[in-house]
């Protein structure tokens, strides 16, 4: 792995008000990259998509606590883990196809395929009533230089 | 996050403001539904044009629409969709669903 070059860790309770909260949070974070409105845009959507499935999912009947932890490597890389331990998901591969959705009605089933599309890399992880990491990472293209190294 | 809603004719036109989440979606559906209850239109129009952010509850916003609206014959048409926000409905496909503008291009021809 890259050398580390800053990092931030997040703790919150699984309310939907912390939805913007936390992908403002991630965007602020990562300005210091001086990213592009589209890379910013992009970060913001996905993290937003993994933090709405902590509440939406895996803390569905239950207040819980979400775990984010945002790291910039050198180079760029900004690497991003959404974690909860709600109730976990059966059948990962299942989960990430596009359109599967547990909750039907006003749910797409896309969160996943809007983070995979919007993200470099995509890692899932989880266990049935553990929980769920979600690590996303994606490498920006550092139009003025590698910034975030003089900090 | 609000929505005004507007009917003229036989179109019910939805104009949609601020951060479209999970968080703000279920006010958003319940002003249009209820819209759409009472007007029962052949067209509806959801302007994007005042949304600064949409992840894929905006997405689940438009299918549920489509879904109400199947069988009654009513089109769906989606203008004043942004890049960040195009970007999002093309992964959905929604094209397939709706009549979608690119920009800030309104439809009041269509409404008319
Ligand atoms: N953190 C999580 N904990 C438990 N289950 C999850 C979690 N994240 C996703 N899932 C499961 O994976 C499925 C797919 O997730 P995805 O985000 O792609 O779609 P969705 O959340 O159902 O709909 P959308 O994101 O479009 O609103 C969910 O329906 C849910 O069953
Ligand atoms: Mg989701």
């Amino acid at each position: 792995m890259k050398k580390l070059l800053n990092e931030f860790k997040l703790r919150m309770l699984s309310r939907s008000s912390n939805e913007s909260f936390a992908r403002v949070a991630a965007a602020s974070f990562i300005a210091q990259l001086d990213p592009t409105i589209e890379e910013l845009s992009d970060i913001k959507t996905a993290v937003s998509e993994a933090v709405t499935n902590c509440i939406v999912h895996a803390y569905k009947e239950e207040l819980g606590t979400i775990y984010i932890w945002t790291r910039i490597f050198e180079g760029g890389t900004v690497e991003i883990k959404v974690r909860d331990y709600g109730c976990g998901i059966e059948n990962i591969a299942k989960a990430m196809e596009p359109l599967y959705t547990t909750l039907g009605g006003e749910r797409a089933g896309l969160g996943f395929a809007v983070m995979q599309s919007f993200m470099d890399k995509l890692t899932v992880t989880s266990a049935p009533s553990k929980g769920t990491c979600v690590t996303m990472s994606k490498k920006l293209s550092l139009r003025m230089g590698d910034n975030a190294k003089q900090g | 996050m609000s929505v005004r809603i507007e009917n003229k004719g036989d179109v019910v036109t939805a104009y949609l403001e601020g951060e479209l989440d999970h968080h703000n979606a279920k006010a958003i559906r319940e002003d249009v539904d209820a819209a759409l209850d009472r007007h029962s239109p052949g067209l509806l129009v959801l302007d994007f044009r005042e949304i600064t952010f949409m992840d894929s509850s905006g997405i689940g916003l438009v299918m549920g629409r489509y879904k109400k609206l199947q069988g009654t014959g009513a089109q769906i048409h989606i203008t004043g969709t942004s890049p960040p926000i195009y970007k999002v409905m093309q992964i959905a496909g929604l094209s397939k669903l709706a009549n979608i503008d690119k920009g800030g291009k309104t439809l009041e021809k269509t409404a008319e």
